[in-house]
């Protein structure tokens, strides 16, 4: 050993001085981590506040009393007794608008001009003429009489009374003029104006009128859609795990699916909206906007990230178990899926929900195969038209009125309620089934 | 019921009946003394379940995939034959509705006689096609069920050909990987190079100006459309180089932070919820950045006498960079992970700081993960749309500045692409050249990173 002839002095003031600097670096540097976490956190947190907040209230919906009288000279005479086509004939034939333009004038007896009164009637939503068509079809004995209903209000009215709209400003800066501020006033004083929780927001399709639009079409679409590449995605996902963990001989061809598999779970998910647009649409000839071809193409996407996680399930099974069924006289076909299968299941699972979970929230390639369609019926199976949650949430946000603000950001909390069962049920699975060998 | 679905119910029950005739064949052969049988009794009853399932399947699959195509192409050479002058626009057209005539999409009330009556031929052209398939599939399955109901003896392998065919099926699932790939290359290529017969490659790649919008019709009005990808490009470079500045140092110190110094009640919470960030669909992102950040940052820039676009290049690029904050995170603590805890401690002897064993060892140590970590998430930036499509600009703007709007590829392909498209127009035809780009940056992105981390796992291993 070469003495260098310096030593360092520890206790020296200069020393100490250093080593004080390199310990505040130290503890700087865990700040920078900190910080980093903290900001992280801090917009989640602001991302999940301003959607919960702007979305509460389009849960809800505002609803004005009114008195209706079922004028029977609108249906063509009482409908007691008529079959359910007259019913329905008679219901397309009658003038709801006008029985909803009497209501309101008994309130308002000295609203007699015509503009005035369209902008009286521009108070309640376009919406509430099915309202009492509904109510006519549910019971057609209520006609000839006059009973109280709570009708929808318009969207503007709705965001005026719900504060996200302020009244108090200058006439030209809000949707609604000095006089039907008035009016809604004086509704308020009587207690006819009320906010509930929206039945049509749960139940409803899509609509042009925020105040009647719902996300349970796009819900249902969802589900067929999921429930197309579910079962595509799964068996394929499945079989080609075990093919590559349990038979596939090490070679080249192995080597090359393997890559072009983790290739394709980091392809942009667009580029499989162009695989659809192109091979399902063009040259098969899939009907478009139909589930059945969201759910093909969220397959394609979905099956490298099943197969991923599958993969890694299979591993985690000890080689004991083949051995020990292979003891027995097993052939390895029935090895794999009577003993190393069924042990995996659990793992392949969780993979699976959280595959479906990331299809669930998947908007840009079902955009590519014309799932943005204005559709208000209910999708009643894969060929039907339909769209989906997230691009419903894409289509309100694109949507002018203010009141579609707060749809999207309450289609968005249903959004992120699914998704958070999903991810509930895939951690409890594996808490549940998760073994250790 | 459609003549397909019928056919899918009498075939499985046809499958039903095999498996158990040939079963109880099998066990009556030998009397019921199980041990003579070559294979287990189920075996011989799977042998004739996939004798008549899996040809009849395949008879099915055949007309789904290529029937219509074939009952078009019939229906086409008629109105060839009818007008030989007639193009191929026209043609289009016309098959569009009887499409909808057939399937009762039309609307209008006076249907063209001539219409109707080429949408009649169309259906029964369809209609004998499909109840065509519906006789060949089961009778192909009834065939199978017979022919594998006649070969059962006790002494027939049926478990090595049973096997045999579930080997066959996990080879044909896994090649389905392959084909997906093969797929996305052929249709993008021979779409774009359909694009590219009418619009040169160097224009494209290097023409300074973009402007799809083409006229409909000859005689209109309108401009020519041009197709210069170079603002595309450049907005998307712009808002990917935002958003890493913002996922690249949270993501690294965060990951470095929660490996390093974060004990395991922080640790516990802190990756739940960068899992909650991660789960976040990017949909939700792009209303986000649109309702909030958009227009703070605008707000802000007024304040400061900045003129700032409300759709920015950087309210984008800033929320894409937290909806990659998660995935650069776990992807670094892969990294810094799998370093050796050897070399970590040989540092501490030396009397270093934790802060200097991170910076002059770890961080080294893990630098190819990392630089794959990078690499990935500039391909998942270059390759997210629904942000940008939400939150950025239409107009192809060729600018540095971010508070200016900007466009990029994911954008213009979705907006080429949604609502009624040509299929032979250059403006529908250039969203999937734009893909094709897309594709080979992102998949050599993906490549490069996944070769820099698998070389560097070799090397601690």
């Amino acid at each position: 050993m070469t003495d260098t002839g310096q030593r360092n002095d520890w206790a020296s003031d200069e020393m100490q001085r250093r080593i004080a600097r390199r310990y505040a670096a130290d503890s700087r540097f865990k700040w920078y981590g900190i910080g980093a976490i903290l900001l992280a956190m801090g917009v989640l947190v602001l991302l999940l506040g301003s959607i919960i907040v702007t979305g509460i209230p389009g849960f809800t919906q505002t609803q004005v009393r009114l008195q209706v009288s079922f004028d029977p000279e609108q249906f063509g005479g009482s409908l007691k007794g008529k079959t359910p086509e007259e019913v329905d004939a008679a219901i397309a034939a009658a003038d709801f608008s006008g029985m909803i333009r009497t209501g309101l004038q008994s309130i308002f007896p000295d609203v007699t001009q015509r503009r005035d009164v369209r902008d009286l009637t521009d108070l309640v939503s376009s919406g509430a003429r099915q309202k009492l068509a509904q109510i006519v079809r549910e019971d057609p004995g209520i006609v000839g009489s006059t009973v109280e209903v709570w009708l929808p209000t318009s969207d503007d009215v709705h965001t005026i009374v719900n504060g996200s709209m302020e009244r108090d400003v200058a006439e030209s800066d809000r949707r609604l003029n000095d006089k039907q501020i008035a009016w809604l006033e004086t509704l308020e004083k009587t207690d006819s104006i009320r906010g509930t929780l929206s039945s049509d927001f749960f139940t409803g399709g899509d609509s042009r009128e925020p105040e009647m639009a719902g996300v349970w079409g796009s819900v249902v679409g969802s589900f067929w859609t999921l429930l197309v590449t579910l079962a595509v995605a799964f068996p394929l996902g499945v079989l080609a795990a075990v093919y590559l963990e349990e038979f596939a001989p090490k070679n080249r061809w192995s080597d090359l699916i393997e890559v072009n598999i983790n290739n394709l779970a980091a392809v942009p998910s667009i580029v499989f909206g162009l695989l659809g647009l192109a091979v399902y649409l063009n040259v098969m000839h899939l009907p478009r906007s139909a589930p059945i071809v969201g759910g093909l193409t969220l397959a394609l996407m979905t099956m490298p990230v099943i197969i991923i996680a599958a993969r890694a399930a299979l591993k985690a099974v000890p080689p004991s178990i083949r051995a020990g069924a292979m003891g027995l006289g097993a052939s390895k076909v029935q090895v794999t899926f009577h003993h190393v299968l069924p042990l995996a299941m659990p793992g392949i699972l969780t993979g699976v929900i959280i595959g479906m979970a990331h299809a669930l929230g998947e908007t840009a390639p079902l955009l590519m195969i014309g799932m943005v369609a204005f559709i208000v019926d209910i999708p009643g199976g894969i060929s039907d038209a339909a769209t989906v949650l997230p691009v419903q949430i894409y289509l309100w946000a694109d949507s002018p009125e203010r009141a579609f603000v707060e749809k999207t950001s309450a289609a968005i909390m249903v959004l992120l309620t699914f998704l958070i069962l999903m991810n509930a049920v895939a951690v409890l699975l594996r808490k549940r089934f998760e073994r250790k060998w | 019921m459609s003549p397909l679905s019928l056919a899918l119910i009498l075939i499985l029950m046809s499958t039903a009946v095999a498996f158990v005739a040939s079963r109880t064949k099998a066990l009556s052969l030998v009397g019921g003394r199980v041990h003579e049988l070559h294979s287990l009794p189920g075996h011989y009853g799977l042998y004739a379940l996939v004798w008549c399932l899996l040809p009849a399947l395949l008879v099915l699959a055949i007309w789904i995939a290529i029937g219509p195509a074939i009952v078009d192409g019939i229906i086409v050479d008629r109105l060839h034959e009818a007008d030989p002058t007639i193009g191929a626009d026209r043609l289009g057209l016309i098959l569009n509705d009887v499409r909808n005539y057939v399937s009762g999409n039309l609307v209008s009330e006076d249907i063209d006689p001539a219409l109707a009556k080429t949408g009649e031929a169309y259906r029964s052209l369809l209609l004998t096609g499909l109840w065509g398939t519906f006789v060949a599939s089961v009778a192909v399955a009834l065939a199978g069920a017979f022919f594998a109901f006649s070969r059962i003896r006790p002494d027939m392998r049926a478990r090595n050909k049973v096997e045999r065919v579930v080997w066959l099926i996990m080879v044909a699932c896994s090649l389905v990987a392959v084909l997906v790939t093969v797929g996305i290359v052929l249709s993008l290529v021979f779409e774009a190079g359909r694009f590219f017969a009418k619009v040169s490659p160097l224009e494209f790649l290097f023409g300074l100006h973009w402007s799809p919008q083409m006229a409909m019709r000859a005689d209109q009005v309108a401009s020519e459309g041009s197709f210069g990808a170079v603002p595309l490009f450049a907005g998307t470079l712009l808002i990917t180089f935002i958003a890493m500045l913002v996922a690249v140092p949270v993501g690294l110190l965060s990951a470095v932070y929660m490996t390093q110094y974060a004990d395991h009640r922080v640790r516990s919470l802190a990756k739940p919820m960068l899992e909650i960030l991660a789960g976040v669909p990017t949909v939700v992102y792009g209303f986000f950045a649109a309702l909030v950040v958009a227009p703070w940052i605008r707000d802000t820039g007024g304040l400061l006498g900045l003129s700032v676009a409300s759709e920015s290049a950087l309210a984008a690029g800033l929320v894409m960079g937290v909806m990659i904050i998660p995935f650069m995170s776990s992807l670094s603590d892969d990294a810094l992970t799998a370093v050796p805890q050897s070399m970590r401690d040989g540092s501490y002897a030396l009397g270093a700081t934790r802060a200097e064993t991170i910076r002059s060892v770890l961080i080294p140590a893990a630098l190819p993960g990392i630089v794959g970590a990078f690499l990935l998430s500039v391909s998942r930036a270059i390759g997210e749309t629904m942000i940008v499509v939400m939150a950025a600009g239409l107009a192809a703007n060729l600018t540095a500045n971010p508070l200016e709007a900007v466009t990029t590829v994911t954008v213009q392909i979705a907006t080429l692409l949604v609502g009624d498209q040509e299929f032979d127009s250059a403006k529908t035809l250039a969203a999937f050249a734009l893909g094709l780009v897309l594709f080979i940056v992102t998949l050599s992105l993906n490549v490069i990173a996944l070769r820099v981390v698998r070389k560097y796992r070799e090397q601690y291993d």
